[in-house]
């Protein structure tokens, strides 16, 4: 997959777009308002993503015609409400590569999900002296809990560095993965750099040496098709939000045998089997890790935006990426002093683009585009480690999505250069 | 049609971000002080050079944007021959007037006044304040006599607002 990604199939079109944008963004009401005397462009979508009219009907369809809690009532509506998020669930399974339903977890979003692995499987498994491998490029959602398990267990942080040009560094990783390996957790596109990293590659490393992998896919299930199979991973964390879904729903995928030895991760209603003041039985996966109701009209809605998705095809969506970002890096290099943070090869990346000027602060920027109606993130994007490697404070950063176009990357860089001679710099 | 971000990036606040004033280190530091806006990671440094209780000379380094940067620099030129309780008092009012809890500045602040336009950007608040934070716990300090150590702030820090 990984392999496949990079090099072939994935060609830079030069010139047409594969999806019909004007049709695209027709679906997103929220793109038709203008921001400042300015139409709305938004390249904010590594932050969280718009969401088309289908889904936001989805969801009010749910809380207007069969709202109910699920899996406890014996009703009409009960039982239709549990149908449908059991629905989302073995939709979801099928997105990401055909796996076993029981295999997919809701959370609240991708931080729940890594947090759900650390404090149950992590706490079970990582003992003093063990090694928990991570990368220099992670969010802090796939830091933060590894650093408090490993500080708390007695156990060594390791890291695979990041090269100036923004990959992965594997060049030593035999001394970085070991046989004291546990765990190696690594975001399968940094939100950042925009980095792909090998997720495929990096499995098979930690699983010659008898570790498991944890995926962050945060930034990867929105733009790219993934196939948690074919990736070899044990554990996979996403949010349904910053891929056109609602915000509150996440997903934890997890191999069964893996999820069935792990204790649960809420206590409460839901998640049981009997209970008595002195013993409690678990329930069966996946019930076991989802205590207490969930977003249920969340999930139901997620359901409408993977068939959203579908229906425009990943591997479509991927090619629009590559065509714009290629269109878009093209652009901004030719900025005098720009300087772009990651890859620059195209198939290697997603669209994420971290960006600074050499004269004019990030927030500056940010202020200054939001004045023209363009919504870009400035800050340390919860990769301050990160940060610290690229010798910088902050970034800008403007990221795609599937109802950006030319317009959009003209746009920003037409405010780029104004936005100096404001300034005055 | 004029254009609001005017408001905040007035010409005197980008003069001084151009051309920051009290860029040159001093060799007598009484008072010393450094500050950090974690969530945009603007970072000041501030020095004082106190004589008969008076500022006589200023060192403000900033690296941030471009109103806390501006910000920094309209200190250091305001201050420079103000007397101590003269700092305390315009750096309270300052702040406060930041923050909305005055609205105007009582007197004629000279370059000062152009600060409020900052007020319609709430996101930007924290970094106008920066500057005057720093000063502000620098003097506290000063003040304590504790052999005058290194002052530090965040503008995260809830307790020292
Ligand atoms: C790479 C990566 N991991 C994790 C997260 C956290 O996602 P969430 O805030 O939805 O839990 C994000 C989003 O900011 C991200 O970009």
């Amino acid at each position: 997959m990984q392999a496949k990604l990079n090099n072939k199939e994935i060609i830079v079109k030069d010139n047409k777009d594969v999806l019909d944008i004007n049709q695209i963004k027709a679906d997103f009401p929220i793109l038709n308002q203008p921001i400042n005397n300015h139409r709305l462009v938004y390249l904010d979508n590594a932050a969280t993503t718009q969401k088309p009219k289908s889904v936001i009907d989805a969801q009010n369809e749910f809380y207007l015609t069969i709202n109910a809690n699920i899996h406890r009532g014996l009703h009409t509506l009960a039982e239709k409400a549990t149908n449908a998020y059991e629905k989302t669930r073995e939709h979801v399974a099928q997105f990401i590569g055909g796996v076993k339903t029981e295999e997919i977890i809701f959370t609240n979003g991708t931080t729940e999900a890594i947090n759900m692995v650390a404090y149950t499987w992590g706490e079970k498994n990582i003992n003093e002296g063990d090694e928990i491998v991570i990368t220099e490029m992670e969010h802090h959602a796939n830091l933060v809990p590894w650093v408090m398990l490993a500080k708390k267990k007695k156990a060594l942080l390791k890291r695979i560095p990041v090269t100036p040009s923004g990959y992965l560094d594997l060049s030593n990783i035999d001394k970085i993965i070991t046989s004291k390996t546990k765990l190696l957790a690594v975001t399968h596109m940094s939100n950042v750099l925009g980095t792909i990293n090998p997720i495929a590659e990096l499995a098979q490393l930690a699983h010659d040496k008898g570790a498991i992998i944890l995926g962050d896919g945060a930034q990867a299930v929105p733009h790219l098709p993934v196939d948690v199979k074919e990736l070899g991973v044990d554990f996979y964390a996403f949010s349904a939000h910053k891929m056109l879904g609602p915000t509150g729903v996440g997903v934890l995928y997890g191999k069964k045998e893996l999820l069935e030895t792990m204790p649960p991760f809420n206590m409460g209603g839901e998640m049981i089997d009997t209970v008595t003041f002195d013993n409690i039985t678990w329930a069966e996966l996946p019930h076991k890790f989802e205590a207490g109701t969930p977003n249920i009209a969340g999930v139901v809605a997620f359901d409408e935006t993977l068939h959203y998705l579908e229906k425009i095809g990943m591997e479509n969506i991927r090619q629009h990426e590559i065509t714009l970002l290629d269109y878009a890096l093209k652009q901004l290099t030719q900025i005098d002093g720009l300087e772009i943070q990651g890859p620059l090869e195209v198939t290697n990346r997603g669209g994420a683009i971290s960006f600074t000027d050499p004269k004019i602060h990030p927030h500056d920027i940010s202020t200054f585009l939001d004045s023209r109606g363009i919504a870009i993130r400035a800050g340390h994007h919860c990769a301050q480690p990160l940060m610290k490697i690229l010798q910088k404070v902050a970034t800008a950063r403007a990221s795609l999505y599937i109802y950006n176009d030319r317009n959009d990357i003209d746009a920003l860089v037409e405010a780029l250069k104004k936005m100096r001679k404001y300034f005055g710099v | 049609m004029s254009d609001p971000l005017d408001d905040m990036y007035r010409e005197v606040i980008l003069d001084h971000y151009r051309s920051p004033r009290g860029k040159k280190p001093i060799k007598k530091k009484d008072i010393e002080s450094e500050g950090k806006n974690p969530s945009c990671g603007d970072e000041i440094e501030m020095e004082l050079d106190m004589d008969n209780g008076k500022v006589k000379d200023v060192h403000v380094n900033c690296h941030g944007c471009a109103i806390s940067v501006a910000s920094g620099s309209m200190l250091a030129e305001y201050i420079k021959g103000k007397s101590l309780d003269e700092v305390k008092k315009i750096s309270e009012v300052v702040k406060k007037m930041l923050k909305g809890e005055v609205d105007n500045l009582p007197e004629d602040l000279g370059d000062l006044d152009a600060l409020k336009g900052v007020r319609n950007f709430p996101v930007r608040i924290k970094c106008a304040l920066l500057a005057w934070m720093t000063l502000i716990e620098g003097v506290k300090n000063y003040e304590k006599g504790k052999n005058h150590p290194k002052a530090s702030i965040s503008t995260e820090d809830k307790e020292k607002e």
